[in-house]
């Protein structure tokens, strides 16, 4: 009967797993197009359609968002792009499961949950590569960032969490579903409950179902916290973060409970 | 059209229609994500027609046009989809071996877009004038809405299946979406052109025929009976087609060639 790896063993089982699936998928996602193209242009259009093409919702009687629109558009597609790496990863998941790689994996891994790990490091490496993309292109367009350093920080510590947050959720899909056809069930909800939140204007100028929805949406709080942060006024901090660190612990069992399914499944 | 040419068009289109009809995964999403976006827009921008110059004071009558090209992008996918697993699994081949005309397997293709393409049209008007929007031009225009609404999701299907015959790849024809998208995004979708105030976005909205063709069917939504929008986007609809077609043709006989 074998021992029971001693702690040090499986922590460096966890972390040579986790670099290993991380460093296949970075790889992958730098060298193929496919994969890099769509995750830089998306947000970048999304971002230049609603900072550029409605910039004159700025002057909605009540509009009084002190940093100008393309910063209150900027953290959308901050938190966005963030939702949506976690997402992509979830099809690049759903894709070694379908090619039979990610079995591989499951055989070679000496900690399994490294693999999860794994491509969450992945996510959140495709989230930076998109942000600083998009930070260069809203400086270019004139954003205002009336934020300290620290209110920064804040923006960018929440954006991270909903990457990994995101990536959880996707992953647990992906391990249950292993197929890419699972795709839309990953995207979605994420899709949905983003664009249920305060995308064009405050809340406070939202009105009927749209924004009885959006004041008990999450996002919301993610979404006014953001905005508080980069104009220099933080507001529902504590709200948002609570939030943002609820949600990686819920998806990370979702996404334990995806990995045994996959386990089971061989 | 002979007869023999109408009857492989007839055969053709059934088959489209039919396999369009039987695939909900294609029909659901063209149908639930234009009317979520429609809902949420409508709710999240109805302060936009506080703005001075807006052309009118409710905004799901401006935005329900937005859902009729998010149809037509619907379409580019599911045609160009469908034909290009008709090559993938050798149908594309098999016709080849017959006296099958590219005019009737063209043709006949674009039936199925047709039908998802009314299908769209009514459901999204019939969501919009449940959700408040009008119609200036009342009944006559409801139904030029529905018959521009066909044509141009027909128009772009020929673009659904150019892509197809020159790739032969349904994923590469899945990785057109997000170019349409584009030139959705970068329309006066969300505004109308006068009250886009960004430079640069102004002057690629005026470029983009998509402006124009939601101007076609805004101008019926809104003003009236208009002559000019109208014209320019039933013109702009009758050229993505000819040009969609032609390029489908050339693809077709390149591809044949290759087989």
């Amino acid at each position: 009967m074998n021992a029971a790896p001693a702690p040090a063993t499986e922590n460096a089982g966890f972390l040579g797993v986790a670099r290993a699936v991380a460093w296949r998928s970075i790889h992958l996602f730098l060298h193929n197009p496919a994969f890099l193209v769509p995750s830089l242009i998306f947000p970048l259009f999304f971002f230049a359609s609603f900072a550029g093409g409605l910039a004159a919702v700025s002057n909605v009687p009540g509009f009084d968002f002190p940093s100008g629109y393309t910063a209150f558009q900027f953290v959308f597609v901050l938190l966005q792009s963030a939702a949506f790496g976690g997402v992509f990863t979830g099809f690049a998941m759903a894709r070694d499961f379908e090619t039979g790689f990610a079995r591989r994996y499951l055989l070679a891994a000496a900690n399994r949950n490294g693999i999860v790990a794994g491509y969450a490091l992945a996510a959140m490496f495709r989230a930076l590569v998109t942000w600083t993309v998009l930070v260069v292109v809203a400086l270019i367009a004139g954003m205002e960032i009336d934020g300290s350093g620290v209110d920064l920080v804040g923006l960018f510590g929440l954006a991270i969490l909903v990457n990994v947050a995101a990536t959880l959720w996707a992953a647990g899909v992906a391990m249950r579903v292993r197929s890419i056809q699972g795709g839309p069930l990953m995207q979605l909800p994420i899709f949905l409950i983003l664009f249920l939140a305060p995308v064009y204007v405050p809340l406070d100028l939202l009105s009927g179902w749209i924004h009885a929805v959006a004041s008990v949406n999450p996002v919301t709080a993610l979404l006014e916290a953001g905005r508080g942060f980069i104009s220099g006024d933080p507001t529902v901090v504590g709200l948002a973060f609570a939030i943002a660190v609820v949600l990686p612990i819920l998806f990370a069992l979702w996404s334990r409970g995806g990995l045994r399914r996959a386990e089971a499944a061989g | 059209m002979s007869s023999e040419l109408r009857t492989q068009v007839g055969q053709l289109a059934r088959r489209s229609v039919m396999r369009t009809l039987r695939q909900p995964a294609q029909i659901v999403p063209a149908l639930i994500f234009p009317l979520f976006l429609l809902a949420v827009n409508a709710g999240g921008l109805k302060d936009a027609t506080n703005l001075p110059g807006f052309p009118t004071d409710s905004y799901i009558t401006f935005a329900v046009a937005i859902t009729f090209m998010q149809g037509a992008l619907f379409s580019v996918m599911n045609t160009g989809t469908d034909l290009a697993r008709d090559i993938e699994t050798g149908f594309l081949n098999r016709m080849a071996l017959t006296p099958l005309r590219g005019a009737a397997l063209l043709s006949g293709l674009l039936a199925g877009s047709t039908v998802l393409g009314l299908l769209q049209a009514v459901a999204f008007l019939t969501a919009g004038l449940a959700g408040g929007a009008e119609i200036a031009a009342g009944v006559g225009g409801a139904l030029v809405i529905l018959v521009l609404a066909v044509a141009i999701t027909v128009a772009f299907g020929t673009i659904g299946m150019f892509a197809a015959l020159r790739t032969g790849s349904g994923e590469a024809v899945q990785g057109l979406f997000p170019v349409f998208f584009v030139f959705l995004f970068l329309s006066s979708m969300a505004l109308p052109l006068d009250l886009i105030t960004t430079d640069w976005f102004h002057t690629v909205a005026s470029i983009n025929p998509v402006t124009y063709l939601l101007e076609a069917f805004r101008s019926l939504l809104i003003e009236g009976w208009e002559l000019g929008p109208l014209l320019l986007g039933f013109g702009i609809a009758a050229a993505i087609f000819a040009i969609g077609m032609t390029a489908a043709s050339r693809a077709l006989k390149t591809r044949l060639v290759r087989t």
